[in-house]
């Protein structure tokens, strides 16, 4: 259906061509899953089939690409819009009208159908993908799953053979994401629609792929195969694929079912270990997860905590060294100052209750997910703690004062917070000048926030241009900037929305080295995964209220919705990660 | 609702009489159009007199239907606003009418303000000076009018989809249209950005307010506008946007003449209409020219292969509610000729405006739409009972 034939793609000023040498054979009816690390060239590959790349976005392109036999060379994306289907990352960025079923027709309008086939096949694509109920409404006012929902439904109607999808589900909290992948099931198996799509939450799409197309690096020629087979080699892999490495489970699993049938061995002999490993410091314990695990003899499985004074320099480039790297229980003892504390909070949006009688306590040293799906107020909640929403009744006191109230100069020194589009903080025209901003801001000595980002981000010049950093590391600069003011308190909103493996063992490692120091951490993420390895308490909000509060393996191991992949196949055990399980394989062998 | 539930409501609630306006749905949306022609009937009413009563009459009127059949949708709410534009309107002519005189003779003298002395070069302008009864009255008469214009418009824009007035251009316009659809949405997402970005700053320790952060902000929001223009430009492309037919030569050649012919025609038409003489040749070629304008467009929409979904059509509602407004202008046209008097109240000598019953029970046939249009489903979620 689509075919690559020897393709490159060079950018206008890019050293080196984004793509070479794509040979690739897409077959009808199939669902192909797109991986690779950031920056490998996933989004140009794809723009590639909807021929926006290069007619869209420049560059220039060799070899032939086509679809259905129409070569992208000589047909623009226009004279493709009846064949090839195109979802973009960001839904609000793909919507031409303002609602729903105007939205759903847009498409046939511009391919000219008939006015009764718009009617019909709006109805049954309302149908298809749960809209009915939203069919008059702005899309505006919908919530991410449901313009997921929309957009995919928008691109469905002029019934096109192939569905072209960049990261459907990254933005999505688990259930939506649920919601949206079952769709597109549905299509390829009822419909034989062609789909290929890119994702980095591999755990969430993995086991629905036919095929999985694997670009591992920049430049480098893709492989094709069986998920199984790619998946084995793969840079990026999702748990249970690790744990299937660990376990030489053969052919490797890659859905939780497939994993539990296989883990009863497994899981006799964790189940000797299990009892004296976790003893509620283990789950922490865990090493930050390299993106090519190599066996690594391990530490001692009882970690010693190193020293509470080490120096900030010292951790962070260890950290950046990737050296495995203990860090201890935060003091549980309640005699700790509180960082911030939360009494029955309420925050009314007009008639919307935002927020309804929220009463948290989070202490130095302590990292907190706060979880719940797409609008249940975890970034309201960021917001009152830092002073950007006012409270409407109930106490915030963060660093002891009140957020809303205090200056702003004062509470940079108290909280920081990056926020869930890092760019919203970068005004400055070089990373150079950011960092001298930020240090007057902070009232920090010249050169404290350089020396950061230097550590943060190894490698970056100074006369770079905030807009060419690739999504880690511009939250990698932001998080610099929050940090020069040393706030005792971090926050941080959805931090790894795009980002893949290695940024994300990254950014665990860097906020475990806080977290160390004393800092207090607070991060609202829909990522399971990121907040079984890294977060000692988890706290989740549904329409505003807290419905569960406490250590992370109790939490997320009794819930199907937050439950990490691993803590799925080892349940009843409380397992949390794969490098938890690693270490306690090597230290029981 | 499941069958026994919705048989068992239907017969315990009262029926309504099929000529009562059922609740709005897609289907029975009202053209845009219609709203349209209605406020623009009014319009036209208010603009035939100063009657203050008539005015505030028909002010009343246009209210009426706006709170009875606005929805919840944002551009709903700028009726508020529009009203505020008003009263601002009559505040500023009596304040003009204050500082800087008027002609019209008076007897009853307010108050006196200081005469600024001007040079000779400037005669006929006054500034300060005797303040009249009569000449604030006439002021105040000649604001509320325009006023009610301003107001009569503002009740169609709240009441009438912009976006769907829009799609109900000809084919050949469409394209325009879309991107003024686009750029609709566009405002208040840059209006979201700076909000987001102003309260952003203050994670980096700056003040939020100020000009200062307006300057800083600047450019991030319009980098990102730009950023989502391209992003919505390539999503409209790879949609089939701007897709043509092959249309031949002769057509184009066709198209482009009659509108470029016609655009010329409506100019010198136009220009005839105007000019002291030529009254007689100016009203037959803008009429031409419009023609031929028009069949332009018309043959231009032909290479367009668009089709639309559900357009919204002229059904009897509709023309009740368009015809309601046209009643309405055309009974303070009539009334205007029989008793002008009536109309246009005298201020010199100071006179009360009294209401001439038959354009006043004219202007009220503008309530009809709050009886025939279809209800809108009501934002707070009861069910109206109108």
């Amino acid at each position: 259906m689509i075919r690559f034939d020897d393709v490159s793609v060079r950018y206008e000023g890019a050293g080196r061509p984004t793509l070479s040498g794509v040979d690739l054979t897409v077959p009808e009816g199939e669902l192909v899953l797109l991986v690779g690390p950031s920056g490998v060239g996933k989004s140009t590959l794809l723009g590639a089939v909807s021929g926006l790349v290069p007619h869209f976005t420049g560059g220039t392109l060799t070899g032939r690409v086509t679809v259905d036999g129409r070569d992208t060379r000589t047909h623009k994306p226009r004279e493709l819009a009846d064949l090839v289907g195109t979802v973009g990352q960001d839904p609000l960025a793909h919507f031409v009208t303002d609602t729903v079923e105007d939205e759903l027709a847009y498409g046939m309008e511009s391919l000219g159908l008939a006015p009764d086939v718009m009617r019909r096949r709006v109805e049954e694509t309302l149908d298809l993908l749960g809209l009915a109920g939203l069919r008059d409404r702005p899309i505006a006012t919908l919530s991410g799953g449901q313009q997921q929902r929309v957009a995919i439904g928008s691109v469905l109607t002029p019934h096109p053979r192939v569905l072209v999808l960049d990261e459907p589900t990254s933005a999505l909290d688990p259930a939506a994401a649920e919601e949206v992948l079952a769709v597109l099931q549905r299509l390829v198996h009822d419909l034989g629609t062609t789909v290929l799509m890119a994702e980095h939450r591999l755990e969430r799409v993995v086991q629905y792929a036919d095929q999985v197309v694997l670009l591992p690096s920049p430049g480098a020629a893709p492989v094709m195969g069986t998920p199984a087979d790619v998946m084995a080699v793969s840079p990026v892999h999702p748990p249970v694929v690790a744990l299937g490495r660990l376990a030489d489970w053969e052919p490797l699993p890659l859905s939780v079912r497939d994993a539990r049938r296989r883990a009863a061995g497994l899981r006799d002999r964790l189940a000797d270990v299990a009892p004296g490993a976790v003893d509620g410091d283990a789950p922490r314990s865990a090493m930050p997860e390299a993106p090519l695990p190599p066996p690594r003899p391990t530490t001692p499985e009882a970690p010693l905590p190193p020293p509470r004074t080490a120096p900030r320099r010292g951790a962070l480039a260890r950290l950046f060294g990737r050296t495995p790297q203990a860090v201890p229980a935060p003091e549980t003892a309640p005699g700790g100052t509180p960082a911030a504390r939360v009494e029955r909070l309420g925050v009314r949006r007009g008639r919307v209750e935002a927020l309804r009688r929220v009463t948290l306590t989070v202490r130095a040293g302590e990292a907190v997910a706060l979880m719940g799906r797409n609008g249940a107020g975890k970034s309201t909640l960021l917001g009152a703690l830092v002073g950007m929403v006012e409270p409407t009744s109930g106490t915030v006191l963060t660093g002891g004062l009140p957020p809303h109230r205090t200056p702003p100069r004062e509470m940079v020194r108290r909280v920081g917070l990056v926020p869930q589009e890092p760019r919203d903080l970068l005004y400055a025209d070089t990373v150079a000048a950011e960092c001298a901003a930020a240090d007057a801001d902070a009232g920090a000595e010249p050169g404290s926030c350089r020396a950061l980002v230097s550590e943060l981000l190894p490698g970056v010049a100074d006369d770079t241009h905030p807009r060419d950093l690739s999504e880690g590391q511009r939250l990698a600069l932001a998080l610099a900037l929050v940090l020069t003011a040393r706030p005792p308190l971090l926050l941080l909103d959805e931090p790894t929305r795009g980002l893949d493996y290695a940024a994300k063992a990254r950014l665990v490692g860097v906020l475990r080295a806080l977290a160390a120091e004393g800092h207090a951490i607070v991060l609202a993420t829909h990522d399971v995964e990121l907040a079984a390895e890294l977060a000692h308490r988890v706290v989740i909000l549904a329409d505003g209220e807290v419905v569960a509060d406490g250590p992370t393996a109790e939490v997320v191991v009794s819930s199907p919705a937050f439950a990490p992949q691993t803590a799925k196949i080892l349940a009843p055990q409380e397992w949390l990660t794969v490098s938890q399980v690693r270490a306690a394989l090597g230290g029981g062998a | 609702m499941t069958g026994p539930t919705a048989g068992r409501t239907d017969t315990a609630t009262h029926r309504l009489p099929a000529w009562r306006a059922p609740a709005a749905t897609r289907s029975n949306a009202l053209p845009a159009g219609a709203w349209w022609l209605w406020a623009l009937g009014l319009a036209t009413a208010a603009s035939r007199t100063t009657n203050p009563l008539l005015l505030g009459l028909l002010v009343g009127v246009a209210g009426y239907v706006v709170a009875a059949r606005r929805t919840d949708a944002p551009w709903a709410k700028s009726y508020g606003m529009f009203i505020r534009i008003g009263l601002f309107v009559i505040a500023v002519r009596l304040l003009f009418s204050v500082f800087l005189g008027s002609p019209i003779p008076g007897t009853h003298t307010l108050f006196t303000l200081p005469e600024v002395p001007l040079p000779d070069w400037a005669k006929g302008v006054r500034i300060g000076g005797r303040v009249t009864a009569e000449q604030l009255l006439f002021a105040l008469y000649d604001g509320a009018k325009l006023a009610a214009l301003l107001i009569c418009v503002g009740a169609a824009n709240s009441l009438a989809n912009p976006a769907r007035l829009l799609k109900s251009l000809p084919g050949a316009l469409y394209e325009a249209g879309v991107a003024v659809v686009v750029a609709m949405t566009f405002a208040p997402n840059m209006v979201a950005d700076v909000l987001r970005l102003r309260t952003a700053r203050r994670l980096r320790g700056r003040p939020t307010g100020g000009v200062r952060a307006v300057l800083q902000i600047g450019l991030p929001v319009l980098e990102g506008a730009l950023e989502r223009s391209v992003a919505v430009a390539a999503s409209m492309d790879a949609r089939g946007y701007g897709r043509t037919a092959r249309v031949p030569a002769a057509v184009r050649h066709t198209t482009n003449v009659l509108t470029l012919g016609g655009l010329l025609g409506v100019c010198a038409g136009t220009y005839g209409l105007l000019a002291a003489e030529g009254a007689g040749y100016g009203m037959p070629l803008l009429a031409a020219g419009l023609l031929a304008a028009m069949a332009g467009l018309r043959l231009g929409g032909a290479r367009s292969v668009r089709t639309r979904y559900r357009p919204d059509r002229w059904e009897v509602r509709a023309w009740l509610v368009a015809g309601s407004g046209a009643a309405v202008a055309a009974a303070m046209i009539w009334a205007q000729n029989a008793d002008p008097a009536a109309l246009q109240p005298g201020f010199v000598p100071l006179t009360a405006p009294v209401l001439p019953l038959w354009p006043a029970a004219a202007v009220l046939l503008g309530l009809l739409p709050a009886v025939v249009a279809p209800v809108p489903p009501s934002p707070t979620g009861f069910e109206e009972q109108v």
